[in-house]
């Protein structure tokens, strides 16, 4: 178990959460739930329903589709909100490459919490926009 | 003469002395007792300790306001006994016998239904007594070891009765340990097992830590007595009848909400304690500041009750090497409730909410309440006679039109999937010989990631909208089709409409089923 106050020092130094205040992070942590799953544990399904928003704490997953490895995620890296922000199943299975220590906010919560904290809304677009110019790099 | 241990157990013919037995399971709340009887039913041999003299676990102390939130319908659209019955049952244990099942009505004065504290303890007593099931009583866990002993067992229990070995352990300990930060003053704070008989706090200023379903259970207690009530934590509160499930404050407590809005005098903070401090006067002083808007907050109180939550009490199990997960430290475990990082420790009752599960849409299972964990329990003891050698009977062989029956008859019938929505689920595998095998209730995770023969895959699932559907997933060549049904205003899913869609699902597996 990580208490709170662990949980806000290690959420403090992620690009995602760096303009919260202290009491606001605190905040996050209660709001955000831990959830630990051990190597080879899939968190995402591709085309199940339901899924939520993942912020990596500590360990490695990476993202199938199809069966096939695209990419690695780290501590730091978030998934899921994508299917959440359009209403659609995942289109990948994202499965842990060892423990993996996550945050994880019900998809139903996302659109209030990103209303609440529009920093943090901002620092996901921006994320997005790195991730939407990379893939136009691999493309041109 | 019976001798007495120091907890005034009675020692003759008590059950289990120290030795090795194949599975050791501690705690005897509902979650061992209903555990011990699915082992026993199975032929599984274990043993049962327990550091209490009676059956009841928590509910022999708590509620503090000795009323559950678990209700128990004595009249119903079912007959007692039966399985249908069981999903307006919330409270009584199951068993295979008629006269052991439904036994929490029985004991239910009628003027709730939610039963009393009194009421529930009685109910797990009377389940314990008929069924036999047997239990070492005044025998208290106290370490863990991991020491393998060449003949299968992994580990030593140590205990107030000398040393128990096994291959498994199975914890049933509860989450009833008060979870105490580590925020300056804390000292001052009383815990929730302390309050006082609420008449005590008449005219005085009350500040409860906490916005979970402890704390707006005392301060609905405490309404008619506190001057004034003010309930604080770090987030927003959240209520059960908004999250449309048992996440957040139950409908139960809600009364000191609604003096809230109407601007009654209570007041909820979203604020994160700095600090709290004794005055000469007596009085306390909160320092907190507010997560919603960062001001900082100074409230002088006479009371501070902190219902900041609950933890388990895991002893040296984190130093054993079982990590644990979320506010109230409950060990991560598998699909099948073994210690994520532990093999062989294994967990019951409310503790098995550690085993998440897919938790789609943000709504958790039951297993933290008995009507979740109960069905934990019977598919857990399935798991671990398998694993002994002892094969439970092969399910029977279906046709496919018997099949089609058969997922209506799930949907009308099943507790297991009506209680533990989207976590456990009824399997169906095709069998190499034609038709269809039933595998029973699996846990729905261990059945979409472990793979196999091609299977339909049945639960019941809620999105948060109110809502309540089944889903249908198709196993077919490794990979798995999900499919979601029409919701019913009555949850009646017998119906035509229903048979067709359900027979459409199936079809990539069972073509040409006749509706």
């Amino acid at each position: 178990m990580t208490t709170t106050d662990e949980l806000v020092d290690s959420i403090a130094g992620m690009a995602l959460f760096a303009d919260l205040t202290t009491p606001q992070l605190e905040a996050v942590a209660h709001r955000f739930e831990e959830r630990l799953f051990p190597e080879g544990e899939r968190i995402l399904r591709q085309g199940l329903s339901g899924s939520g928003f993942y912020v990596i704490v500590e360990g490695a997953a990476s993202v199938v589709v199809d069966g096939t490895p695209r990419a690695t995620l780290i501590r730091g890296d978030f998934f899921g909100e994508v299917s959440i922000l359009l209403g659609e199943s995942p289109v990948a299975d994202v499965v842990a490459l060892r423990a993996l220590r996550c945050l994880v906010l019900p998809g139903s919560d996302v659109e209030l919490f990103l209303l609440d904290h529009p920093k943090v809304m901002f620092r996901i677009l921006q994320a997005q926009a790195r991730r939407l110019r990379n893939a136009n790099r691999w493309r041109s | 003469m019976a001798q007495l241990t120091s907890s005034g157990a009675a020692t003759a013919d008590r059950p289990f002395p120290p030795g090795a037995y194949p599975v050791v399971v501690v705690g005897s709340g509902p979650g061992g007792l209903q555990l011990s009887y699915a082992l026993d039913r199975l032929g599984v041999r274990h043993a049962v300790i327990s550091a209490d003299d009676a059956p009841g676990g928590m509910f022999r102390r708590w509620p503090f306001f000795q009323r559950l939130l678990s209700w128990t319908k004595p009249f119903a659209p079912a007959e007692h006994g039966t399985r249908r019955y069981e999903r307006y049952d919330w409270n009584s244990l199951v068993a295979d016998e008629p006269q052991h099942r439904a036994l929490a009505p029985r004991f239910m004065d009628g003027t709730s239904y939610f039963p009393s504290r009194a009421e529930m303890e009685q109910n797990l007593v009377e389940f314990a007594t008929a069924t036999g099931i047997r239990v070492r009583y005044g025998c208290r866990w106290t370490a863990t070891r991991a020491q393998e002993d060449g003949h299968g067992n992994r580990f030593v229990l140590e205990t107030t009765d000398g040393e128990y070995r096994c291959a498994t352990a199975v914890f049933a300990v509860g989450i009833a340990e008060p979870f105490i930060p580590s925020t300056p003053g804390f000292e001052h704070v009383g815990q929730y097992g302390d309050t006082r008989p609420a008449e005590t706090y008449a005219g005085r200023r009350v500040f409860i830590v906490g916005k979970q379903v402890s704390a707006f259970e005392l301060a609905s207690g405490l309404l008619p007595w506190a001057r004034q009530l003010v309930l604080a934590s770090p987030s927003p509160v959240k209520l059960s009848v908004n999250t449309r499930s048992l996440v957040g404050v139950r409908a139960r407590y809600v009364q000191p909400y609604e003096d809230y809005v109407l601007g009654g005098g209570v007041s909820l903070l979203d604020a994160a304690i700095d600090g709290i401090e004794r005055l000469p006067t007596g009085s306390l002083v909160v320092r907190a500041r507010r997560t919603d808007s960062g001001r900082d907050v100074v409230l002088e109180v006479d009371d501070i009750i902190s219902a900041t939550g609950f933890v388990a009490p895991l002893l040296d199990l984190p130093a054993l090497g079982v990590v644990t997960q979320g506010h109230s430290g409950v060990p991560a475990q598998t699909p099948f409730w073994e210690s994520q990082t532990v093999p062989g420790i294994r967990f019951a009752g409310t503790l098995t909410q550690g085993s998440v599960g897919l938790r789609k849409h943000g709504l958790p299972a039951n297993s933290g309440a008995v009507h979740g964990a109960r069905y934990n329990a019977l598919v857990l003891a399935r798991h671990l006679a398998t694993a002994l050698g002892i094969e439970p009977p092969a399910g029977q062989v279906l046709s496919p039109d018997a099949l089609l029956d058969r997922l209506v008859g799930e949907l009308q019938e099943s507790p297991e999937l009506w209680h533990q929505k989207a976590y456990l689920a009824w399997v169906a595998t095709v069998d190499p010989g034609g038709g269809f095998r039933d595998e029973g209730i699996q846990p729905l995770a261990h059945v979409l990631d472990a793979g196999g023969p091609d299977a339909v895959i049945l639960t019941l699932e809620a999105d948060g909208s109110g809502a309540i559907y089944p889903v249908v997933y198709v196993r077919q060549g490794g990979s798995v089709q999900e499919r979601t049904l029409q919701p019913d205003p009555f949850l009646d899913f017998g119906g035509p409409e229903h048979r067709t869609e359900l027979a459409g699902a199936i079809a990539a597996v069972a073509p040409g089923v006749v509706v």
